[in-house]
């Protein structure tokens, strides 16, 4: 999923410091279940700056709605006959869904309430870490089903760098080996012979390097 | 010869070799490289100039690598991949190469968090050992990497560098291996201190035959102190101190701990230079290259020879 942080709600006061009537717009897809951007966390987000601009003698009228996607244009429609009521929205989606919205409702300021953060995993209840960057050149099948470009910190293609130390990473105390990661699933899958083998320089146009992507179907259009 | 340079000549006449390295000044004086290669010239072969180390900002290593030339020894080019991308590597490598640096050594770089910036961007578009197959090619096979033809050659004598105390220890020699295979004529150790670790290490290393394809100089930094080995022990990820050195040290009052570093330092070579398949010393003295002659004199490795190219046997 795509995870997230809130952001300071100092900042998001800042942010909506000129309007008087907003939308808090939340999203049902990953930021629900990171509980970063769900329903629950509009009405607690709204009810949080209600207070403060209240306490500041500025009330603020606030729509708290929630759209089942909001990187998808079926869900945004709905938002259309109302939209324009309001002076801005500030959605707590992650930035797909923030920008999208941008780009439907070009009249209205749209507002970040989160920072959005990486392609990952729930790895216990309140702790989310990175699997994925999601760079269009998948190599799992040879690194033991973990990614060297994500979890090691210098994205080394022939790892662990020198740095790695008792199965921890050189960077943290607190950020695993990725290498190390590799060559202990590696040796359980009983497929050490992929560690020997020189691997070709990456190609990074598939990632983010190679400029805004876009993936097209033509069976589906 | 691959590149003529005197570090290749030496090894290739089969002579003990031996490198130090100067790590450039922050900031644009250059009388201080140059001071310290006052210290360097004379006791090695090529001098190794760091290239950013730690991801602290530095002179750059190949304006380093001039003024060492400059000064009358053999540098040797550190290029780390954190901060370049292909297009940069290739560009300052033909650079280099142009300028006349003839030796050359392909590391990953410490990650920039260490550094005074660490919220710079990092590159890692290739890793080192990608880094020693693109030199190669481009210095054998006369291309570039995308197949494209180069205008005149760079001339390398390709080096890296290899941790024997990281983990896991059982990949640490395939992964020496690998940067053998992707095509490096040296390799330059990280700083050595437990000697049972790395004879294991060499076994496996001579077991694949790598002392045969890869020439091996062998990584030593002489301790100044009892708090200089406890902090690089527990700090510096990657370097191992067994207790006996340390104990070795600290039984010596504190005035007399430098000299003792340095005895044990001279020892530690000279029980390098008997070993199957060590080819060279790497000595680091970091902040403390004006010991480099006592260290390298003490080890009997003075005067260094004076190799012709004809003298070489391939
Ligand atoms: S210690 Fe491991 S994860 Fe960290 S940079 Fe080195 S190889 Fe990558």
């Amino acid at each position: 999923m795509i995870t997230g942080t809130p952001k300071p709600i100092e900042e998001i006061l800042e942010m909506i410091e000129p309007y008087e009537k907003i939308i808090v717009a939340g999203c049902f897809g990953c930021v629900t279940v990171c509980r970063v951007g769900g329903e629950k966390e509009v009405q607690v987000l709204a009810s949080t700056l209600r207070l403060a601009r209240e306490a500041g003698g500025r009330p603020l009228e606030i729509r708290e709605v929630c759209l089942e996607r909001q990187c998808d244009p079926e869900y945004l429609d709905p938002m259309r006959p109302y939209v324009e009521d309001y002076q801005a929205v500030l959605s707590i989606a992650c930035g797909a869904g923030i920008q999208f919205m941008a780009e439907k409702f070009a009249r209205t300021p749209l507002l970040p309430g989160i920072n959005t953060g990486f392609l990952g995993v729930t790895e216990r209840q309140g702790e989310w870490a990175e699997r994925c960057q999601g760079c269009g050149d998948c190599v799992l099948h040879l690194t033991g089903g973990i990614c060297p470009v994500t979890r090691c910190a210098k994205s080394l293609f022939h790892g662990p760098c020198g740095g790695s130390v008792g199965g921890i990473c050189e960077v943290s105390r607190d950020v695993p080996c990725g290498w190390q990661l590799i060559i202990d699933r590696l040796k359980a899958l009983d497929q050490l012979e992929n560690y020997g083998k020189l691997k070709p320089y990456k190609g990074w146009s598939s990632a983010r390097d190679g400029g805004p992507r876009r993936i097209i179907r033509e069976d589906m259009i | 010869m691959k590149s003529g340079s005197n570090l290749e000549r030496v090894l290739a006449a089969g002579q003990f070799a031996v490198t130090a390295e100067c790590g450039p000044p922050r900031g644009a004086d250059p009388e201080k490289v140059l001071k310290k290669a006052e210290f360097v010239k004379g006791n090695v072969d090529a001098c190794n100039v760091t290239d950013n180390q730690t991801s602290v900002v530095r002179m750059s290593s190949l304006a380093g690598c001039l003024l060492v030339r400059q000064s009358g020894t053999e540098p040797l080019l550190q290029m780390v991949v954190r901060d370049r991308n292909r297009i940069a590597l290739q560009s300052d490598l033909l650079g280099a190469s142009a300028l006349g640096v003839r030796n050359l050594l392909c590391l990953s770089g410490d990650h920039q968090k260490f550094g005074d910036d660490p919220q710079a961007k990092n590159v890692f578009d290739i890793d080192s050992i990608q880094l020693i197959h693109l030199v190669k090619t481009m210095r054998d096979d006369g291309v570039f990497p995308s197949g494209e033809k180069l205008d005149g050659a760079p001339k390398f004598f390709i080096g890296c560098a290899v941790n024997p105390f990281a983990d896991p220890f059982e990949i640490r020699v395939p992964r020496f291996k690998l940067k053998a295979d992707a095509g490096a004529d040296f390799v330059q150790t990280q700083c050595i201190y437990n000697m049972d670790t790395f004879t294991r290490y060499m076994e496996e290393a001579k077991k694949m035959g790598l002392h045969e394809r890869v020439k091996i100089l062998a990584g030593v930094t002489p301790l100044k102190s009892v708090g200089m080995a406890k902090f690089m022990n527990k700090m510096v990820a990657g370097i191992d101190i067994p207790e006996p050195v340390i104990k070795r040290l600290a039984d010596e009052p504190k005035e007399k701990q430098a000299a003792k570093g340095i005895e044990m330092c001279i020892e530690q070579i000279q029980q390098l230079k008997e070993m199957e398949g060590i080819a060279g010393v790497h000595v680091m003295a970091i902040e403390w290259e004006e010991k480099l002659n006592e260290i390298i004199g003490g080890a009997g490795l003075l005067p260094r020879p004076v190799v012709d190219e004809g003298e070489t046997e391939r």
